[in-house]
């Protein structure tokens, strides 16, 4: 029998939780297909298959799945539901009903795994989505668990080493499984936070090169995945009402974090067009930036980004930010 | 103490009545127009969704107009209406407003919250009997004003002179709205039927069934969706609903299991509570497939992400129940010829299917 071939996109979770589940898979004997990165065609096709007022991320996950669905035996869409120990907190609702659009709006599917990740099911719960999905590969029990172990401590390996060397997911990802060491870092004299959910600010098409920019232009940039969970959820007391999105709060936490380093010149929010927890996320960032008078840019990102036109608020923001600098001496 | 609430559909007048049989000197909240939409746009996030800045505006015009506490439902996620509360307030006091910001969570979410939110409406000097039966009547307009809603989107279609049920409907709001104690709204209630009721009718025709699904501010408002409702009904056809202020309330304080038949419905589909009203749209348009209704419209506001994840998976059940849907985007926009123009052709499209299955069977 041939091995079997998991079709993995690369985006939404890609940035969170691929190493674990590249792993999981690759112990259960099966062979794990990204997609390509971003391209037009990809956001094309995306573009096509989705309701017209889905926000960006989504039409970029349906085009990856097109991208994958004749390549692979199963295609994996995790349903993400809670990961936090705050059971409030979940995910946008269009990352809860995933599965259930992809299957809706894309025809000739191959067959889907999508586990539920609910921390509310129980301690166990990611063995639980495990086991789950060993059951549909038809996988004996005792290399479920196997693979289960290994998944989760690579898991904790790669959480570990962004927030150890400062290395944002993409590079986290390269340094487990290809390079195993972290390249240098360009001379920079600004630091710069760069705040907003990592399938935007990581996918270097849709984001029009941002993060190279930065670095090309002697800016270090500064990323939530780099401040420890534990670190970032000291500030969930700030707002009235958490927010109930994880990567939201995580956004809004990691402002007030870098809000309170010194070293930060300044914040930059990344958010795609018609996100709807950004409308609220977006709104709050602004409005404590401007309470503390700290230089802010809200760079929106859409299908038809182009670089020119985000160079051209980056360059006139690092400017302003330069400037400021000289005349405060 | 100016106290004033957002407005959605005819539940102000409820609210009204019990704010003012507590004590409080009440702004009512105006009537939306395009200007509450023109400050609701200036000071909302672009991409927020349509009833969030609608309730920025009414905040505006009724803290221009004096009130200094607004009351407000908050919630529990993951529709964003649940945060709705505290970025108003950022927003408001940002611009300079001062005033008291009170959301009402629902009271398993946070009952030392809702307790106080409770002792803050309760006079001091009044028992606690009195206060709960001011409650009570409220309560019971409420549902008299969903009633009177329910019994006229039945009646519309079969009126013989286009408007008298409208009409009709208004008198009897305004007989609840003038109604002071519980005996008064029972009255009022049995009144106001009686005269809905006696405008002349056709009772031989034979309409059109169409099912209202979506977001819950847009669906109760009728400046938000053009007055569907109305609109459909005076083109004669029965509409149905199962949003109501106060099948709301029902359904998310201590009916907490009313709505599983729906979801049940939905599960096929969507296994996932997406916030909102989203598994019901869903739910809701399977439940109409089964009951044979001849159409479904679902009302969205721009941007809203449950109705969003419910609009990608919709095509898929009108395919397997065989029933039309047609999906209004409500944003700042919309415009009445635009949504008259649909609503012909949808209805249109649905006569010619009644029409061809009728020469088939």
């Amino acid at each position: 029998m041939s091995q079997v071939i998991v079709g993995f996109p690369t985006t939404l979770t890609y940035y969170l939780h691929y190493p674990m589940w590249k792993v999981f898979f690759s112990e259960l004997g099966c062979k794990v297909e990204t997609s390509p990165m971003t391209n037009k065609k990809i956001l094309d096709e995306g573009v096509k298959e989705t309701v017209t007022d889905a926000c960006v991320p989504i039409k970029l996950y349906h085009g990856h799945a097109v991208a994958l669905k004749d390549k692979v035996d199963y295609l994996f869409i995790p349903r993400m539901v809670n990961v936090d120990s705050d059971k409030n907190i979940t995910f946008c609702p269009k990352f809860l009903g995933l599965p259930d659009m992809i299957k809706a709006s894309i025809p000739n599917l191959p067959k889907i795994i999508s586990p539920s990740l609910d921390r509310k099911s129980g301690h166990y719960y990611l063995y639980k989505a495990c086991r789950e999905i060993g059951r549909q590969l038809e996988k004996p029990a005792s290399l479920i668990f196997r693979a289960y172990r290994r998944a989760v401590s690579i898991q904790k390996k790669f959480e570990k080493i962004m927030v150890q060397n400062k290395l944002n997911p993409v590079e986290g990802i390269d340094y487990l499984f290809n390079s195993g060491s972290c390249s240098e870092r360009p001379d920079a004299d600004l630091n710069i936070a760069v705040l907003g959910y990592p399938y935007q600010i990581y996918d270097p098409y849709i984001s029009a090169n941002l993060m190279s920019w930065l670095e090309n232009h002697k800016v270090r940039t500064w990323t939530m995945e780099m401040v420890d969970y534990s670190q970032l959820q000291k500030y969930s007391g700030k707002l009235k009402k958490k927010l109930f999105w994880h990567f939201s709060n995580k956004v809004v936490w990691a402002c007030y974090h870098y809000l309170d380093q010194p070293h930060i010149d300044g914040i930059i929010h990344v958010t795609a067009f018609s996100c709807g927890p950004d409308a609220m996320v977006d709104k709050l960032v602004e409005l404590e930036c401007k309470q503390r008078n700290f230089p802010f840019l809200s760079l929106m990102i859409d299908e038809q980004t182009g670089e020119g036109g985000v160079t051209t608020r980056l360059e006139a923001f690092t400017d302003m930010i330069r400037y400021r600098r000289e005349q405060q001496g | 103490m100016k106290i004033s609430f957002p407005r959605m559909g005819n539940s102000y007048i409820g609210f009204k009545h019990l704010c003012e049989g507590l004590g409080f000197e009440v702004v009512v909240p105006p009537s939306l127009t395009q200007k509450t939409i023109t400050y609701g746009a200036r000071y909302s996030p672009e991409f927020a969704c349509m009833p969030f800045k609608v309730l920025t505006g009414t905040y505006v015009e009724v803290l221009e107009k004096g009130a200094d506490v607004i009351i407000s439902s908050g919630g529990i996620g993951p529709c964003r209406a649940g945060f709705y509360g505290v970025l108003h307030e950022k927003i408001l006091k940002d611009i300079g407003y001062d005033f008291k910001f009170i959301v009402v969570d629902p009271p398993m979410a946070n009952l030392k919250d809702f307790y106080n939110n409770v002792l803050f409406l309760k006079p001091r000097n009044l028992k606690w009997g009195s206060f709960l039966k001011k409650v009570r009547t409220a309560w019971k307009m409420l549902t008299a004003l969903d009633g009177l809603d329910m019994l006229v989107a039945q009646r519309r279609a079969y009126e013989l002179k286009k408007g008298d049920t409208q009409k009709a409907f208004e008198t009897a709001v305004s007989y609840i709205d003038s109604a002071e104690t519980y005996k008064e709204v029972v009255e009022a209630e049995t009144e106001g039927r009686k005269l809905i009721e006696r405008v002349p009718c056709d009772e031989t025709r034979k309409p059109l069934r169409v099912g209202i699904v979506g977001e819950i501010y847009v669906v109760i408002e009728p400046f938000m969706n053009m007055d569907i409702e109305r609109r459909l009904g005076e083109m004669g056809v029965i509409t149905h609903r199962s949003i109501y202020v106060t099948t709301y309330v029902r359904h998310t304080i201590w009916d907490r299991k009313a709505e599983d038949y729906i979801k049940d419905a939905a599960r096929p589909y969507l296994k996932q509570m997406v916030g909102g009203h989203g598994i019901n749209s869903v739910g809701e348009t399977v439940l109409y497939g089964k009951d044979n209704y001849d159409g479904v419209v679902q009302l969205a506001p721009f941007t809203c992400i449950p109705e969003i994840v419910a609009r990608s998976i919709l095509p898929k059940v009108s395919r397997d129940y065989d029933i039309p849907v047609l999906t209004l985007h409500i944003d700042e926009q919309t415009g009445e010829t635009g949504v008259q123009t649909r609503l012909e052709a949808f209805l249109d499209l649905l006569r010619e299917k009644q029409k061809v299955l009728g020469e088939c069977s």
